[in-house]
């Protein structure tokens, strides 16, 4: 360790590019030159809306390698600290290195600071990764994130949904990235209800990831012979919530029980 | 071409250790203690800077003496502790590892610089008997000079050391509760040579590594919190 002449701020990004370069991870060379690209796994379908108490983010489990699988339970829905969630869609390898770059991040700052990030300081952290993998998503290996969180100063939950260039865009209601996203998003487009309640908001996302399993190959929806569940959290004044599988299992029984041909 | 004054390094050492310990006697104590659910750090301090932190899920700090310096060692400690676990993972973060680390720094700092740290540190770290390979609490004091001393239930650092010593050799035992660590403590700090006698509860910093927590064990009680505890 280096000491008085180390990186004395409180970004752990650049700490690990003064200080410890071996460790950095170079997110633009991480591409085979154009058209050499192997195949990787890619994640697809996420959404994320906001509701009474906070935000919700979900996702199904599946990642796809081309049109084969690359994972059936694949983690898609991350909470990068108490107040915050990322869900990740395309290039799975560096999407769940950013969010884990990013949980790492926001607890650095809080241990050197002594103050958390406000959860605007967060999703501005997140847009300058996506930015420096811009090279890489040139390449075919976007990653494109929803983040959400629960302000704390605002007293709410708030949505973003990003480009690759880093571009960072706050959405009101809800939002969806990855394969089946035009689904989800027009499934909640008919469904979203402002200032919905705790079930209400899980069965709008359930159902949105349900219609784009429906219509998208990729999307994975619910796994009924191997009981795979899509994974929802939710963030609030109290923290993060993990929606257990029983209720999950539940509320799609429902959502499958309204789209049954009579007589099915 | 000029040459250096000879200067016997017995001498010197000693004259930098002289030096260190008067800066470190200026600073007020503070008692690290194991309950039964963890362990506890309790420090004299009204202000808002703080003299404890948290360094990884296990690992807490505490430093006397000056502040710019025990405060830089804390933000190593975060930097090297984020960097090891980020490079292995979480449970690869020791706090055995980090005392050694502190260890040579303080070590070659004391041997090579003009001025030694007037610094005194602890690194607690919380076992678990659940969790293989972590079942044991963990306290390791590191003094001035890069010495580290492994501590048994409770350790004390800053100018009262040598005299709260002894009062709390004969007053810790094993599976306190938090309530009875903290009130130990808090008298402790306040028989110290240079404590306050009469010390108000609002006046202590304290924190816990509390093994029953999920995730990150370090907690941060609030004043209010304290006084309940202390009643």
């Amino acid at each position: 360790m280096r000491f008085w002449d180390g990186y004395k701020g409180s970004s752990f990004m650049e700490l690990l590019d003064l200080d410890f370069p071996q460790l950095a991870p170079d997110l633009g060379a991480w591409f085979a030159p154009a058209g050499q690209l192997p195949p990787t796994a890619h994640g697809t379908t996420c959404v994320a809306l906001r509701w009474d108490e906070g935000a919700l983010v979900a996702a199904d489990r599946l990642a796809t390698m081309g049109y084969q699988v690359a994972s059936r339970d694949i983690e898609k829905v991350y909470a990068t600290d108490q107040y915050s969630l990322m869900a990740i869609a395309g290039a799975a390898g560096p999407a769940i290195e950013m969010a884990r770059l990013l949980g790492i991040q926001f607890e650095h700052h809080e241990k050197i600071e002594g103050e958390p990030l406000e959860l605007e300081g967060k999703a501005n952290t997140l847009a300058s990764l996506i930015k420096q993998n811009l090279p890489a998503a040139m390449q075919g290996l976007a990653v494109v994130p929803l983040f959400a969180g629960y302000d704390r100063r605002r007293r709410t939950g708030r949505v973003w949904k990003y480009e690759i260039t880093g571009g960072r865009y706050e959405e009101l209601e809800f939002d969806s990235v990855g394969s089946g996203s035009i689904f989800a998003k027009e499934s909640l487009k008919k469904s979203f209800q402002t200032a919905a309640g705790r079930e209400d908001a899980i069965r709008m996302a359930i159902q949105a990831l349900t219609d784009a399993a429906d219509e998208d190959r990729g999307t994975g929806g619910v796994d009924l012979e191997r009981g795979i569940y899509p994974r929802v959290k939710l963030v609030s004044d109290g923290g993060i919530e993990d929606v257990g599988d029983e209720e999950i299992a539940q509320v799609h029984q429902g959502v499958l029980a309204s789209r049954r041909r009579p007589g099915a | 071409m000029s040459f250096p004054f000879y200067v016997n390094p017995e001498q010197m050492t000693q004259d930098k250790a002289e030096f260190a310990r008067k800066g470190i006697a200026r600073g007020k104590s503070i008692v690290t203690l194991e309950y039964d659910q963890g362990i506890v750090m309790v420090a004299e301090n009204p202000t808002r800077l703080h003299k404890l932190g948290e360094v990884y899920d296990r690992i807490c700090f505490a430093g006397v003496g000056k502040f710019s310096e025990f405060d830089r060692l804390r933000k190593m400690g975060v930097q090297w502790a984020d960097v090891e676990g980020y490079r292995f993972s979480r449970d690869d973060v020791r706090g055995k590892a980090l005392a050694n680390v502190y260890s040579q720094v303080l070590g070659e700092e004391f041997s090579r610089s003009m001025k030694p740290f007037e610094v005194e540190i602890v690194v607690a770290e919380v076992g678990d008997p659940e969790v293989f390979g972590h079942e044991s609490n963990s306290l390791f004091k590191i003094g001035f000079d890069g010495t580290v001393q492994d501590h048994d239930g409770f350790c004390v650092i800053g100018g009262s050391e040598g005299s709260l010593q002894s009062h709390m050799e004969s007053n810790h035992r094993a599976g306190l509760s938090l309530a009875e660590a903290l009130a130990l403590g808090w008298d402790a700090l306040q028989r110290a040579e240079n404590g306050t006698p009469d010390l108000p509860a609002a006046s202590l910093e304290v924190c816990t590594l509390d093994r029953t927590q999920n995730g990150r064990k370090f907690k941060r009680l609030s004043r209010e919190v304290v006084g309940q505890l202390l009643g």
